[in-house]
């Protein structure tokens, strides 16, 4: 159990905080380990905000899997598996709370992260009660949007 | 369409002119009805009483006269009876016998005589000279003689004597021969029976006789009024036996009660005679007192209801303001509310297409970092242009911000908040601000101020909102702001006062108004002041501000204690 357990290691930035493409984590004995990008699922039904943060965090050690619908997150769920999910609160289809629930059900240890408009503290303290790691309100910095994510991420990943 | 003053105005009139009307009507209307019944009721149970009274009185006396009538030919009929005509004949036992009757009755006998068949008088007793008086044309002799009955009583006349008087006759026929007894009855003693009843100062009777002649001494100046007595004289016997009262206008033109018996079997009348004002006195002045209380009670309902439909119309005045008042306001507070819900649903669309452009912003400045744009001339212009899209973004998203701040509907979770400690933290966060803008922050807080339960965060929103307006409408000049707290009934009271130069009053109706600023174009977004007024509103407080040209502005919030 214990030389399982990982230490803090800060993501690094290179350059205006863009992390470099090979991310690196350090055990406690010390040791490098291979670096892997992070897999990351966007779900939110304004296509070209999902394109943006996509190609933006591609370049930041992310690899994003677009969703533009709840239904499309869990198709995009049955073929593979993600670090972390981000997902957005008002969606026409399935909303995000909705979203949320089934996630946390199918994979209860993969960390969502809302993102909410302003003011909607009661969606957000839905969220939180749901099992979200946390929420982000729109319109986010991508910045902002990278620390949750490394927060949300496994020591050690 | 459009609501006056004038409007309001008539309307109120009418109504107070219906209330006045209607209560005046329904009070009086009962009032005056129950009184002219009670009265009516009054009026001829009084006048049965009088009449009833009047009556017994004629009755009475009525049966007096008729005695005396009946007596007095009682004597006389004795004194033929028991007497033959020969000792009649002879005036000196005449003599005797009248002086005996004198005697027993006073002088209602005044003189007797003895008439024989021939009318001429054999014997007489009396004060005048009337031996052997021939009495065979007088029309009572007459009269007698003819008559089958034995007596006769004649009405007043004068006769051989010249003085008014009446005889009573008595027939004899014994031994084939005929004769007759006959008296004098003093008139003025006759009279005196009459003249006794007196009521009053105007009740009085007489007698008439069937053409309507006075019988008795005619009292006061009364002349016998054709109309009511003819009536009377008119009855048949069966009529006659009654006693009658009738109420007349005489020809002075005063009511006048008579009341009429017959005597002498219908040959005379007794008629009591009085003025109406008189017998009914007691009547009139009931009516008189009962017609001043009525009119003092009319009065009475009168003023009550002219004042009550005074002080309804003025109620109603001051309802029809409060409801003004109450309407516009809510007219203002629907007003903030769906602007605000208009304001929310927008920035919630702008939020995502502000995201996007912020996004692509962003993935051309990834770009740009690139090796093949490093060498551009414009890569300075270039990253310039881009960070001014990263500035304006941010600003469309505090624009989206405040305006949903304004309309959530649910706020942070109210919690226990000390005012003075939250005012000092915000003072604290200024203070620098302050500093720069030459503005002294004066503070007066009242140290027993008990705790309130809001939402922390929006509080301090409402009071650094109005610092900071404080602190820009001082930015050139300085100045002082003056912070109080204090408790005022069941709530806290926070003041924030400045000297800066005040709002025009054109503009201090609109300052809670969204979007509604009167900084330059780009500096405020009209929002701050219209959002302290949502949360406080959502926090049942108040907020109000008053301000002078010159002089400052101060603003005052009110936020009710937890309840219990």
């Amino acid at each position: 159990m214990e030389s399982k357990q990982s230490q803090t290691v800060p993501w690094k930035q290179v350059q205006k905080g863009i992390l470099k493409k090979q991310v690196t984590a350090m055990t406690e004995e010390g040791n490098i380990q291979a670096s892997t990008r992070i897999k990351l699922l966007l779900v939110d039904d304004e296509e070209g905000f999902v394109n943006v943060i996509a190609n933006r965090m591609s370049k930041r050690g992310i690899d994003a899997t677009k969703a533009l619908s709840g239904t499309d997150a869990l198709k995009a769920l049955r073929g593979q598996d993600f670090d972390v999910a981000v997902v957005d609160l008002k969606m026409q289809e399935m909303d995000g709370i909705e979203l949320l629930r089934i996630l946390k059900k199918m994979v209860p240890e993969m960390p969502v992260i809302m993102l909410t408009g302003h003011g909607s503290e009661r969606a957000e303290e839905e969220g939180m009660e749901y099992g979200a790691f946390d929420y982000l309100t729109k319109p986010c910095e991508l910045d902002e949007l990278m620390q949750k994510i490394r927060e949300a991420l496994p020591r050690g990943r | 369409m459009h609501h006056t003053r004038s409007d309001d105005t008539d309307h109120r009139t009418a109504l107070k002119r219906n209330v006045l009307s209607w209560s005046v009507f329904v009070a009086i209307t009962p009032m005056i009805l129950v009184s002219c019944i009670i009265l009516y009721q009054y009026r001829i149970s009084y006048h049965q009483r009088v009449n009833s009274h009047l009556e017994e009185l004629i009755n009475k006396h009525k049966q007096n006269i008729d005695t005396f009538l009946r007596e007095r030919l009682g004597n006389i009929q004795d004194l033929a009876r028991n007497f033959a005509f020969e000792q009649m004949s002879q005036e000196a036992f005449l003599q005797e016998r009248l002086n005996i009757l004198q005697r027993s009755y006073g002088p209602v006998f005044v003189d007797l005589g003895v008439i024989n068949s021939k009318g001429v008088q054999v014997a007489y007793a009396g004060p005048f000279k009337l031996g052997h008086a021939r009495y065979s044309d007088a029309d009572w002799f007459q009269k007698v003689m003819e008559n089958k009955s034995e007596y006769y009583k004649s009405d007043v006349f004068l006769g051989l004597r010249g003085v008014p008087h009446f005889i009573i006759a008595v027939k004899i026929t014994s031994e084939g021969e005929t004769w007759i007894v006959r008296a004098t009855i003093d008139f003025v003693s006759f009279n005196t029976l009459v003249e006794k009843i007196r009521v009053g100062e105007t009740g009085f009777a007489f007698i008439l006789n069937k053409d309507g002649r006075f019988q008795t001494h005619a009292v006061h100046d009364v002349k016998p009024d054709k109309s009511p007595y003819s009536d009377f004289l008119n009855y048949n016997d069966e009529e006659k036996k009654h006693i009658h009262i009738l109420e007349r206008t005489d020809d002075s033109g005063n009511m006048n009660i008579y009341v009429a018996a017959f005597l002498k079997h219908g040959d005379w009348l007794l008629v009591y005679q009085q003025k109406a004002s008189e017998a009914f006195f007691d009547y009139r002045r009931t009516v008189n007192v009962a017609v001043v209380i009525i009119m003092l009670g009319c009065l009475l309902i009168l003023s009550t209801a002219i004042l009550l439909s005074n002080k309804l119309v003025r109620l109603l005045a001051r309802i029809d303001r409060e409801k003004q008042m109450m309407n516009e306001q809510i007219v203002e507070t629907g007003k903030l509310a769906s602007i605000g819900e208009l304001a929310a649903g927008i920035a919630h669309e702008i939020n995502n297409p502000v995201a996007i452009m912020v996004g692509e912003a962003g993935w051309i400045e990834d770009l740009l970092e690139e090796e093949e744009f490093q060498a551009s001339e414009n890569l300075k212009e270039f990253r310039r242009s881009l960070k001014q899209i990263h500035i304006q973004g941010k600003r469309c998203k505090e624009i989206t911000h405040k305006l949903l701040s304004f309309a959530r509907k649910t706020g942070s979770r109210p919690q226990d908040i000390n005012v003075n400690e939250l005012m000092e933290e915000l003072i604290a966060l200024s203070a620098q601000r302050a500093k720069f803008s030459n503005v002294a922050i004066v503070t007066d807080f009242k140290d027993d101020i008990p705790s309130i339960c809001v939402s922390q965060s929006e509080l301090q929103q409402v009071f650094l909102n109005l610092i900071n307006n404080a602190l820009d409408a001082m930015e050139k000049d300085g100045g002082q702001i003056r912070i109080s707290t204090k408790t005022e009934g069941n709530h806290v009271v926070v003041v924030v006062a400045d000297n800066g130069p005040g709002i025009p009053s054109a503009n201090l109706n609109r300052i809670f108004d969204p979007f509604f600023t009167s900084k330059p174009v780009g500096k405020g977004t009209g929002l701050g002041l219209s959002i302290c007024y949502g949360i406080i509103k959502k926090m049942k407080g108040d907020i109000e501000v008053q301000s002078t040209t010159g002089a400052g502005t101060t603003f005052l919030v009110k936020i009710p204690l937890p309840e219990d």
